[in-house]
């Protein structure tokens, strides 16, 4: 629901991260890592995407999202496990001290722009 | 939310090409192995990857730490109180603000996209309530932090001691955003499902006490309020629940004494 606001953030780091010595070239592709357990919906954020670029050097720009799997651990028995479902208890010991290794990120990781003809 | 969605949804979209396309580019798993590496270089060699990795809300999390900072110069402890729209948000606050205000100096935010209904019901309790309306920040579903540090030149900070924000009726947006608070508070009634907690994971897992409304219904409902507590604490077994009526007070003597002990820690 508050993905146009993210889009518009992600065009704004991006446009912000262009190089100054490339500020003329094009943006061809955004790279974004967005965990399991963010409140993101991919689809809604590359609809946003492609409105959030309009008329800024991104309008060429594709938006590449990595999905990073939610990587549990618990600090009891030390168990590290990827979850499937959003349930947060020891599948060994059953203790609910768990610790979140990934799965809450929504980084921009990358620009990638296209280099001039020689 | 990301990663509970429709599996048939995931798996159709995993049989789909591992190009990277605008409008499929989002739902490729992280088992489609080279995600980060330029798999658009290798169709278009003349691209030129410049590493950034930043926070896409680090701006927020930025305004928010210097919301905290200010509340912990000003003395001011803030709670973010978040739910479904009608749980009973503005009814629980309203209770809690007759059995702890003016002894605890209080100010209220609440958020709406339209209308200032709830802040109307909150006055009358000496403290000073704010509306914010986020019709003019978008039509936001949730409160951010520069919402927040705006609402906040509309109090003396001096003279409050207890700042509850009540955010927009939403369980999905809102645990994603910081905003300086100290405590996060979610409501859930018993005339919602049993299974929000597993359905909404992140705002279960982001909040230190969540709150079952509306016990006085339970004898008319088919409601499992075991299934609804054990899915609350699979979501996060730190968390403190009370089962509570904000019509009948059911159950507010341990909420209102929990609130006041944070407070004073």
């Amino acid at each position: 629901m508050h993905e146009m606001g993210i889009a518009m953030q992600i065009v704004e780091i991006a446009v912000a991260s262009i190089p100054s010595d490339l500020k003329s070239a094009q943006v061809k592709r955004v790279n974004l890592k967005v965990g399991k357990l963010s409140a993101v919906v991919p689809e809604s954020l590359q609809f946003c995407f492609q409105i959030a670029i309009q008329d800024t050097p991104l309008r060429d720009a594709n938006l590449y999202i990595e999905e990073i799997p939610l990587r549990i651990r618990c600090t009891d028995c030390n168990a590290e496990w990827t979850a499937h479902e959003p349930v947060f208890e020891c599948r060994k010991c059953h203790s609910g001290s768990i610790e979140m290794l990934s799965g809450r990120e929504l980084d921009i990781t990358s620009i990638e722009v296209a280099e001039k003809e020689d | 939310m990301y990663g509970f969605m429709n599996k048939n949804q995931k798996q159709y979209h995993h049989k789909e090409s591992h190009r990277p396309h605008p409008s499929h580019a989002g739902c490729q798993g992280a088992g489609d192995g080279k995600a980060g590496t330029s798999l658009l270089g290798e169709a278009n060699a003349k691209t030129k990857e410049i590493k950034i990795l930043r926070k896409v809300l680090d701006v927020n999390d930025e305004i928010a730490r210097q919301n905290r900072k200010i509340f912990e110069e000003k003395g001011v402890f803030v709670i973010n109180v978040m739910s479904s729209p009608g749980s009973g948000k503005t009814t629980i606050l309203e209770k809690t603000l007759a059995h702890i205000a003016p002894a605890i100096r209080c100010g209220v935010i609440v958020g709406d996209i339209c209308t200032s209904n709830d802040a109307d019901r909150l006055s009358g309790f000496g403290a000073p309530v704010v509306q914010v309306n986020t019709d003019a920040f978008g039509g936001d579903c949730h409160l951010a932090a520069h919402v927040i540090k705006t609402a906040t030149d509309n109090f003396d900070l001096d003279k409050i001691d207890l700042l509850i924000i009540e955010n927009l009726g939403n369980l999905v947006c809102p645990a994603e955003f910081d905003m300086g608070e100290h405590l996060k508070i979610v409501v859930l009634s018993v005339t919602e499902g049993e299974d929000k907690p597993l359905k909404y994971p992140l705002m279960f897992r982001v909040c230190h006490a969540a709150l079952l409304n509306k016990i006085d219904l339970l004898p008319h409902l088919d409601y499992d309020k075991e299934a609804a507590v054990q899915n609350i604490l699979k979501v996060n077994s730190k968390i403190k629940i009370f089962e509570i009526s904000a019509k009948t007070e059911d159950g507010f003597d341990s909420w209102i004494k929990w609130l006041e002990q944070r407070y004073q820690e």
